[in-house]
């Protein structure tokens, strides 16, 4: 079987994310008032041939935690779509 | 007695002349190994030098970190080898779990090239035992993604052990400023538990002789060269 895996890697919570702070400064300038708490991320999309569902989340779980997200300041969430 | 000293050469690398040549500077046999490589050659003493291994795709360090050679370069560090992580090289014994912790993005967003001031502050380590406790120096930073990050544990356990090697200080006089990046506790420069795995974000290669303006870096690579003889590397060991 042949899945679509999305990845959404965020920077953790309570950790200073620079770039977030800048986009919030961007909209607030650009007169988007109601903008706040800006938080920039990744998200990761892969092709994964797995036997189920819950064969391809534990993969691309093990693909998070070894190469696609930093456990020290990342989290990660899964998608997993069937073909 | 020389040091053999392995640089790791990864694509992207561009600090790996400096770092060669410094360590030429002091006497040692410094020899170049290829990131497909598999032995360090029988050295003594590993750097990973700066530059931006693999494009700094996904995160600095993330991929070069499973390079063919860093399974001899764990092998080293876990058998007490000396192994020296300057920038780039830092960011890979991050992601390599050799060093707790991670770089992230400089607070300020922009990349900071400069010389900035620092204090030496684990001297008992293989590339700052020649500096006595304290000592200040200028040294130049180079990065975009320098922000030495942990948790508060974490943090309090490297201060607890006295694990941080370099930190950034307010200038003289104190307009400059310190911290470059909004690193936490003002880290420059950390290592593990046993001393010999060193982890900086300056580049002390860059300065190594007074044609080029300073030598203050020099004492990392002339550290090396005096210390009291490294531990084998396992792998001559096992060959």
């Amino acid at each position: 079987m042949s899945f679509r895996v999305h990845v959404r890697v965020m920077p953790r919570t309570g950790l200073l994310d620079p770039q977030g702070l800048a986009g919030a400064h961007a909209l607030s300038v650009l007169g988007f008032a109601g903008a706040g708490d800006v938080r920039v991320g990744r998200a990761i999309e892969l092709e994964l041939a797995a036997g189920s569902r819950e064969e391809a989340e534990s993969e691309a779980r093990r693909m998070c935690e070894r190469l696609l997200a930093n456990p020290v300041t990342e989290d990660f969430q899964l998608d997993v779509e069937a073909r | 007695m020389t040091r053999r000293v392995a640089v790791v050469r990864f694509p992207g690398s561009n600090c790996d002349a400096d770092a060669l040549r410094a360590a030429q500077t002091v006497g040692a046999d410094a020899r170049y190994v290829w990131h497909r490589d598999t032995s360090l050659g029988g050295a003594d003493v590993v750097i990973l030098p700066g530059g931006f291994s693999y494009g700094d795709y996904l995160r600095s360090g993330a991929i070069a970190r499973f390079s063919p050679i860093m399974a001899a370069v764990r092998r080293h560090a876990e058998a007490g080898g000396p192994v020296l992580g300057i920038c780039n090289g830092f960011q890979i014994l991050c992601e390599a779990h050799l060093l707790p912790g991670a770089l992230m993005r400089n607070a300020g967003l922009t990349f900071v090239s400069r010389p900035v001031p620092v204090t030496v502050e684990r001297t008992t380590t293989p590339f700052t035992s020649a500096y006595a406790p304290g000592t200040r120096l200028s040294l130049p930073v180079a990065h975009g993604e320098g922000r030495f990050a942990a948790t508060e544990d974490v943090a309090r356990m490297l201060e607890a052990e006295g694990r941080v090697v370099l930190r950034y200080v307010k200038g003289d006089p104190a307009a400059e400023p310190g911290n470059p990046n909004g690193s936490a506790h003002d880290i420059a420069g950390i290592s593990n538990a046993e001393g010999n795995v060193v982890g900086i974000m300056p580049h002390p290669e860059r300065v190594t002789n007074p044609l080029l303006g300073s030598d203050e870096g020099l004492g990392f690579f002339t550290s090396f060269m005096t210390a009291a003889s490294p531990t084998p590397p396992m792998e001559s060991a096992s060959r």
